[in-house]
């Protein structure tokens, strides 16, 4: 009974993780919108510093309120974690790269209404 | 080697199956097994979040992100499901000191943010439709009405869920199954949030941007 409340309730998750969690998401979320809502930075720049921002808000999330860690359910959350962002990452970055091409080698319309 | 081995095979014969019954805790892979759901519906996310970002660009002379988004509702729609995980999260916390009305508390306020911020995100809909920027319009306004309208559906059920386990906690109190089903939705409420911090940076603002 006492070893399965352990893996029930995380026994580090705390308030004060969340609390930790909440001042990071907070700076986190309010510098991007501040960012692109003010037109603070160049367009190019904003675009990257949100997107890194969006990466660590996601760590951030996933820490302090899912609470993986490295040994809890025997590593096998982090595990399957990994193997999924693999995928998410094969499946986004091929998408974009594989149709970014296709799109700059199409021929473009007008050439194509011009065909005999 | 081989030697050895047939010494050993004469004195205890081999084994293929675990022939003994083992314990197996009550609900003990029920996490697990639903975190690989979780993953798994991350896989989904990530399919309609590359299939937003092959269309999003193709806006068949309609309306862009920049005439439609409303960057100050959606941070208020983000605050709110940001709110909502840090009550979820109070809610296990007192559920674990065994707190069957500091919890209920806070299962309900998390249900009234999930509330709001669906009806936000319907208002925005609505808004959308009412200014012709209908699913139909363009191949930008079916990836986003999907990718968002998924993640909406997503909170929906997340809040039914929510609803059911405080009437089951309600009757049955803060038994071991109960917690087991509480966590369970922690990590789909707090999963939903992580999937709106994409949905916010590569959507909203990252449309602002173009």
């Amino acid at each position: 009974m006492s070893a399965q409340h352990l893996t029930l309730t995380p026994p580090h998750a705390s308030q004060h993780d969340y609390a930790i969690g909440l001042v990071l998401s907070i700076v986190l979320t309010a510098v991007p919108f501040w960012l692109v809502m003010t037109d603070a930075m160049g367009k190019q720049a904003t675009g990257y510093v949100i997107m890194v921002f969006a990466a660590v808000q996601m760590i951030v999330h996933v820490v302090f309120f899912l609470h993986v860690r490295a040994k809890s359910e025997k590593g096998w959350t982090l595990v399957a974690m990994i193997f999924a962002m693999l995928f998410v990452c094969i499946t986004l970055s091929g998408s974009l790269w594989v149709m970014h091409h296709l799109d700059s080698n199409m021929m473009p319309a007008h050439e194509i209404s011009q065909l005999p | 080697m081989e030697h050895t081995l047939t010494a050993e095979g004469a004195a205890n014969p081999l084994e293929f199956y675990e022939a003994a019954e083992h314990e197996h805790a009550d609900g003990g892979g029920t996490l697990l097994g639903f975190w690989i759901y979780l993953m798994s519906d991350c896989l989904i996310f990530a399919v309609l979040f590359a299939t937003y970002g092959v269309l999003g660009g193709n806006l068949a002379g309609g309306p862009g992100p920049r005439d439609l988004f409303d960057l100050p509702l959606v941070a208020i729609n983000t605050s709110v499901l940001l709110l909502s995980s840090i009550t979820y999260g109070l809610a296990m916390l007192s559920a674990r000191q065994q707190h069957i009305g500091a919890t209920q508390l806070w299962l309900g306020v998390t249900a009234l943010f999930g509330v709001a911020f669906l009806s936000i995100e319907l208002y925005e809909f609505m808004r959308l439709i009412h200014e012709g920027a209908t699913p139909q319009s363009s191949a930008f306004l079916s990836s986003f009405f999907t990718l968002v309208g998924s993640h909406g559906l997503h909170v929906t059920f997340g809040v039914i869920w929510l609803l059911t386990l405080m009437v089951q906690v309600g009757q049955r109190g803060l038994t071991a199954a109960n917690e087991r089903r509480l966590m369970c939705l922690s990590l789909f409420w707090h999963f939903l949030d992580i999937i709106w911090i994409g949905v916010f940076t590569f959507v909203y603002l990252m449309g602002m941007l173009r």
